[in-house]
């Protein structure tokens, strides 16, 4: 199973770069799906032999809630609010693709050591949870609009949830429901704040909301 | 049993959307307080929270004396949201610093989200289950924000903007501790808070260590602890009175409660020393960005909402030294919720009778409205610790404390900071409460057009005996209670 396992996180790694390294908001949303399609494949391949039906349970609302539901929710946002590209970002796209390539460096360097306690499938998939998780943090700290901070918001939560499936922790169902659960209404309400962000003040750019400081 | 008091204010909550009637929907929210109220009475009185290792709710010392802080602040709250619901809901209001005209949002929706707040906070005080409790504490940040921006315009979306981003990353971050916490504890597989601290011994430091850390800045960035605090002044001036007494004094607490669980399995795992010095940093750093953020305060919103920051530095100061320390500080948990609920409900009267958050618009209200300023001066002297009121009681606890550890750096540190605060808080209310009006005019105009109106007294009398009542005399059963909430995270 390891090779799929690899595979997988490949993918993974891969749709962090394209999250980078594009401007238009459509893309990224599409990017989110295929995050959440690589993390129901992941909580597959990770499991053992007979597939326990729980699992296979979780991958199919996962795929559902993260491939399905949320991206649509932020497709409509998207065309609600009429934003198509993030321009003039903080950190401009070719620099934010060099620093995902240090992330990413820096993510192996962290779990190098920890490899030998950590029985993993695969010495890739902590790494690139990691990875995961930074660029999220990337997203929201270097996008301006709105929009994309919440896409960053749930990579990094995307993030998390590989973390979860890279240590095999699988808590009780109900639970792992309460965290979709939370993460589909965040992005939700952050969705309905946008829109009246956009309506009061006729744009999404964060950088200009900045009347609140000491 | 105990799932109640989660249960009874989620589907009052439900009722209010479908209730036709606007007096209904009120009479909803009060019975909804009420009714919980006298829930966590009978669960405390008759102590029916009890539960086994392994449960999914329960309620201890910890969890009863938070639920507790939280159902008496959101009673008085409701007294006052009740009266504010009566005069300001459903027509256009005039923005008190800008001076444009705004519609509030729509009153269902917020009733039924106070509700749910309350029901959200009350199922984080009951869960004895680390991931239970991140979703709890997740679903806080998600209902209280619709409350935060429930004035429409562009100040208040800002600041729902910022709470709910920043929350939402900090509150990522806890769930990673949760992974780590879970990992810690591999063979045990899952998550119960009982069987983690039973098997303390058993758990993997490594992991453990990373689990804190992830953790504390996780819930700390809810609780407000610096650096990680910076939505917090946003939040508080942004939003309604009655919504900014309620983060202050019951969310902040329940995002502390996260911290207080894993810190009680660390103390059971014998890593006390590690996880209590970094809540005694972050404490102390909480209090000194507090401190110097108050010094050059004009907005006295933010002035209250960073005193908010510096008390939950003093608990988790209080937490980290443990022994007469944490017993200190769940006093001073009491003490502040109360405290500053008060504050911040007669900061909203100032607001509406001045016309300003500004501190140099606000003058004389000793002679204006002498009933408001008596009592904002009382709650002046209440929240930096002067006798007779109760946090006296307990920032002297939490001193002896540190003392008796024989940290004496630490001790003279707290107090230097203690006192720079007085000094900053002094000079903002003493402008504003004394002093005799330059012309009689602006006295008359404001004695004949605004005045306090006579709903806003009664819970601000109540708040204000509590805490008076406290700094007489603890009961000892109070006292007994409070030590054993700060022994189950390792208090002896």
């Amino acid at each position: 199973m390891t090779i799929w396992t690899d595979i997988i996180i490949l993918g993974l790694v891969l749709t962090n770069f394209r999250l980078l390294a594009t401007s238009r908001l459509g893309a990224v949303i599409q990017t989110t799906i295929f995050q959440a399609i690589a993390l129901s494949a992941l909580i597959l391949a990770l499991a053992g032999k007979p597939l326990p039906v729980r699992l296979i349970l979780l991958s199919l609302i996962t795929l559902t809630v993260k491939g399905v539901i949320l991206p649509w929710l932020l497709k409509r946002a998207m065309r609600e609010i009429d934003v198509r590209r993030d321009i003039m970002p903080i950190v401009g796209y070719s620099a934010s693709v060099l620093i995902g390539i240090v992330l990413l460096g820096l993510s192996f360097l962290i779990f190098m050591p920890l490899n030998e306690a950590i029985k993993s499938e695969s010495v890739f998939l902590l790494p690139a949870a990691l990875f995961t998780i930074l660029t999220g943090l990337m997203m929201i700290i270097s996008r301006k609009k709105a929009l994309t901070q919440i896409v960053g918001y749930l990579v990094m939560e995307n993030g998390v949830y590989c973390f979860g499936a890279a240590l095999a922790v699988y808590e009780p169902m109900l639970v792992e429901m309460g965290v979709l659960l939370d993460v589909f209404v965040a992005v939700f309400v952050m969705g309905i704040t946008i829109y009246q962000i956009s309506r009061e003040f006729d744009h999404i750019d964060t950088d200009r909301l900045s009347e609140l400081k000491d | 049993m105990i799932i109640s008091v989660f249960l009874i204010p989620f589907i009052l909550g439900i009722l209010v959307f479908i209730t036709p009637w606007k007096g209904a929907r009120r009479g909803l929210l009060f019975a909804g307080a009420l009714l919980h109220m006298a829930m966590t009475a009978i669960l405390g009185v008759f102590r029916m929270g009890t539960y086994q290792a392994g449960d999914w709710v329960g309620l201890d010392s910890q969890g009863l004396l938070f639920l507790a802080i939280t159902t008496v602040l959101f009673f008085i709250v409701v007294l006052y949201t009740i009266g504010y619901l009566f005069r300001d809901s459903d027509i256009h209001v005039m923005d008190s610093v800008e001076g444009f005209l705004f519609r509030n949002e729509p009153e269902t929706a917020f009733i039924s989200c106070l509700l749910f707040f309350l029901s959200t906070m009350s199922l984080v005080c009951i869960s004895r289950h680390m991931g239970l409790l991140w979703v709890a504490v997740e679903a806080t940040t998600l209902v209280s924000a619709p409350l935060i921006k429930f004035h429409r315009h562009h100040r208040s979306l800002e600041a729902t903007w910022k709470y709910l981003l920043i929350c939402s990353v900090g509150i990522a971050i806890a769930l990673l501790g949760n992974y780590f916490l879970a990992f810690a504890g591999h063979d045990l597989a899952h998550m119960n808070i009982d069987t983690l601290i039973d098997n303390a011994g058993h758990l993997n430091r490594t992991w453990l260590k990373a689990a804190f850390c992830m953790l504390l800045v996780g819930y700390g960035t809810k609780m407000g602890l610096a650096p990680m605090h910076t939505w917090l002044p946003d939040a508080h001036s942004e939003a309604p009175s009655m919504v900014s007494a309620l983060l202050s004094g019951a969310l902040l607490n329940c995002a502390f409660l996260g911290i207080l669980r894993v810190h009680s399995i660390l103390t059971a795992a014998e890593m006390a020393a590690f996880s209590g010095e970094l809540l005694v940093f972050f404490g102390m750093l909480s209090m000194a960005f507090a401190a110097v953020f108050m010094i050059r305060q004009n907005d006295y919103k933010r002035m209250l909402a960073y005193s908010s920051i510096e008390h939950m530095g003093i608990m988790a100061l209080g937490a980290g030294v443990g022994g007469l320390a944490g017993t200190g500080a769940m006093l001073h948990a009491v003490n502040h919720s109360i405290s500053k609920g008060m504050l911040f409900l007669i900061s909203g009267q100032l607001l509406f009778i001045y016309g300003s958050k500004n501190i140099d618009d606000v003058r004389h209200i000793l002679k204006t409205t002498p009933l408001a300023g008596l009592l904002w001066v009382s709650g002046f002297l209440a929240i930096t610790g002067t006798p007779p009121f109760g946090m006296f009681l307990s920032e002297m606890t939490i001193l002896k404390g540190i003392i008796d550890s024989g940290r004496w750096a630490l001790a003279a540190g707290y107090l230097l900071i203690l006192s720079v605060i007085f000094i900053a808080m002094a000079r903002i209310i003493i402008s504003m409460s004394f002093g005799i009006p330059e012309n009689e005019k602006t006295a008359e105009s404001f004695a004949s057009g605004k005045k306090e109106p006579a709903w806003f007294r009664a819970p601000v009398l109540i708040m204000v005996s509590i805490i008076l009542c406290l700094g007489f005399y603890i009961p000892g059963p109070l006292w007994a209670f409070l030590e054993n909430a700060a022994v189950m995270m390792g208090g002896k």
